[in-house]
């Protein structure tokens, strides 16, 4: 104490952030890794275009997942309701209302964000568990709806013909134009949850994830920004669900059970949680990881779950995690 | 300015709470002067935590109220005390393991920085500016109780002592009207609880009243200007250090 200025807050000693090139090189990695995937698929084309396609989309679905689950530390087992809501949005206003693809997916994305709102005021005031059950409960709901609900969605035979998106006259239905349109909104997702995680914002969420006691007594509104946190993820995956229904052209309640509920978990824990990239690391591990066990054939589902289960073993940060194991020191 | 400092900054009047058959806090009242460092002590199970927790908001009183700055916030969750400046810390350490030690203070600073969701996504000028004043407060506020070398590293990692520290530092980050400190000492070396001390008294010198809980007999009768003596939920002596330190009652409490 001897030295230290009179007052509280005595005007600052700059510390100058020390980023050492090995961090940079472990920041770095898994994105170069993601790279060379996509790039693949964009010379490829064809089959492991489609794959790599649906692995994008869904790192859109689990990034914003991951703003919930990672950021946060919620739990949620219905993000596909809101994937469905974005989804059949879009297909419903292109292919029956002649809405452009544009506002179709704002309307469900806003559909989607209010759905969100409604479902979720009153239970993340819920402690605990309530929650997800809650949650899992509106994944089964949203489901139950697509296949009920004939006159709109028509049912299990779901809706075909939703038009590809359109950029000025350009539609983009091409392996290539698809891939490349994916990969451009999969790095703007990556850019907004970076933004949101090294912001106040983003404190908020860590500081109620650490731990709700401790938040509220710094003033933090709990119930609020978890509220926040759920919609933001609702959002993104709105936005997936519409992406999905124009690059396949088709969208059926299966899309959206809870098998993809269950892709997405795997995602998020293989790729890391509460990472940036892990979400897209991820999803494209998840995605292309079958098939390149297909010629395994009879054994591609067992060699594919051994690889999981290795993965979680030895890596149970996920792939981020064990990427940023090169560098000493932890995510900030 | 003279008729306010003679203003109670925190009143606790008759502050009750009840579990089932036990009543952990029993009737209390005391009131907090601006500036001034009041201490509670006490035997353990007393009830000391238990006040705080109803004072903070953290619990509600069976009975009685709570005057911060002459307004009834008796119920108040524990944000919106936080947000008047009333902030605590807990006496089993509640910091964000999993963030490095100036990030825990940054998310201290909330109540004191603005800006919601565009502001992240949009990071304009005045967000930026604010950032780097929040990352330079942060690591002010860390090197005053001595943790500067520590700023980086995850919270999980530093010792009990360093972790009570932090959440000192985190407190203070808030800019507290009332700082409310649970066993601030407790796992200090003897270094660290002196520069405690000190930097308790500046606290309070600074304007902030502080209200701690503590054992270390030495630090409270260094830092307090007034103690309130608790025992089995109720108030049992208050005054001055060096009268408490002789009053039978008191003594009784803790040879007892
Ligand atoms: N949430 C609770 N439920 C039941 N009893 C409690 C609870 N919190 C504290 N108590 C009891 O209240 C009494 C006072 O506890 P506490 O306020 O923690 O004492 P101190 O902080 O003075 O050591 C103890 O007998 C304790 O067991
Ligand atoms: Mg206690």
């Amino acid at each position: 104490m001897n030295s230290s200025p009179s007052t509280i807050l005595p005007k600052a000693v700059s510390v100058p952030a020390r980023v050492s090139p090995r961090r940079h090189l472990a920041q770095a990695a898994p994105w170069l890794a993601a790279a060379a995937v996509v790039g693949y698929a964009l010379v490829v084309g064809g089959y492991p275009a489609t794959v790599v396609g649906f692995a994008l989309i869904y790192a859109i679905f689990v990034s914003g997942l991951n703003i919930f689950m990672g950021l946060t530390a919620q739990v949620s087992f219905g993000q596909s309701a809101f994937a469905a809501i974005g989804g059949y949005g879009s297909a419903i206003l292109t292919t029956q209302y002649d809405w452009t693809w544009a506002p179709a997916m704002l309307a469900g994305l806003a559909a989607a964000v209010a759905a969100a709102f409604v479902i979720g005021y009153p239970t993340l005031r819920l402690k605990g568990h309530y929650l997800s059950m809650a949650t899992l409960a509106i994944g089964l709901i949203a489901h139950e709806i697509a296949v009920q609900w004939e006159s709109v969605t028509l049912g299990y035979l779901g809706i075909s013909g939703v038009p590809p998106i359109d950029i000025a006259g350009f539609e983009l239905s091409s392996d290539r134009a698809t891939l490349t349109m994916l990969t451009v909104c999969v790095l703007a997702t990556a850019f907004a949850v970076a933004r949101i995680r090294r912001s106040r914002l983003g404190r908020a969420f860590a500081g109620l994830a650490g731990s709700e006691d401790a938040a509220r007594a710094l003033g933090i509104d709990v119930a609020r920004y978890k509220l926040l946190s759920f919609l933001l993820a609702a959002g993104f995956a709105s936005f997936s669900g519409s992406l999905f229904v124009h690059v396949v052209g088709y969208v059926s309640p299966e899309v959206f059970s809870l098998h993809m509920v269950i892709l997405s978990f795997t995602m998020l824990y293989v790729g890391g949680i509460g990472t940036v990239v892990g979400p897209v690391i991820g999803a494209l591990v998840v995605s292309v990881l079958p098939e390149t066990f297909r010629a395994l054939r009879d054994y591609q589902d067992l060699a594919y779950g051994a690889a999981l289960i290795l993965l979680l073993i030895f890596a149970p940060r996920g792939l981020a995690g064990l990427f940023a194991a090169l560098d000493t020191r932890r995510k900030p | 300015m003279s008729a306010q400092a003679q203003k109670a900054c925190l009143e606790v009047q008759d502050a009750t709470r009840r579990f089932g058959g036990l009543v952990a806090v029993n009737a209390v009242s005391f009131q907090v002067k601006p500036r001034s460092v009041t201490a509670v002590i006490g035997p353990n199970g007393a009830g000391k935590t238990t006040l705080f927790n109803l004072i903070s908001g953290a619990l509600s009183p069976s009975s009685g109220r709570v005057l911060f700055e002459g307004v009834d916030v008796t119920a108040e969750p524990p944000e919106a005390k936080a947000a008047r400046g009333l902030i605590r810390t807990f006496q089993l350490v509640k910091l964000f393991p999993e963030l490095s030690a100036v990030e825990n203070v940054k998310v201290g600073c909330h109540l004191r920085t603005r800006g919601g969701l565009l502001a992240a996504l949009l990071r304009p000028r005045w967000a930026r500016r604010m950032e780097a004043e929040t990352e330079e407060r942060a690591r002010v506020l860390l090197e005053l109780v001595g943790l500067a070398a520590t700023a980086d590293q995850p919270a999980a990692a530093l010792s009990y002592g360093q972790a009570r520290l932090l959440e000192v530092a985190r407190a203070l980050a808030a800019q507290p009207r009332l700082l409310m400190l649970d066993e601030p000492a407790a796992g200090l070396n003897a270094d660290e609880s002196a520069r405690l001390a000190t930097l308790i008294r500046r606290i309070a010198d600074d304007g902030t009243a502080v209200l701690l809980i503590e054992h270390d007999m030495h630090l409270v009768m260094n830092t307090a200007d007034e103690v309130v003596v608790v025992d089995f939920g109720k108030k049992i002596a208050q005054g001055a250090p060096d009268r408490i330190r002789q009053d039978p009652a008191v003594i009784a409490a803790y040879l007892g």
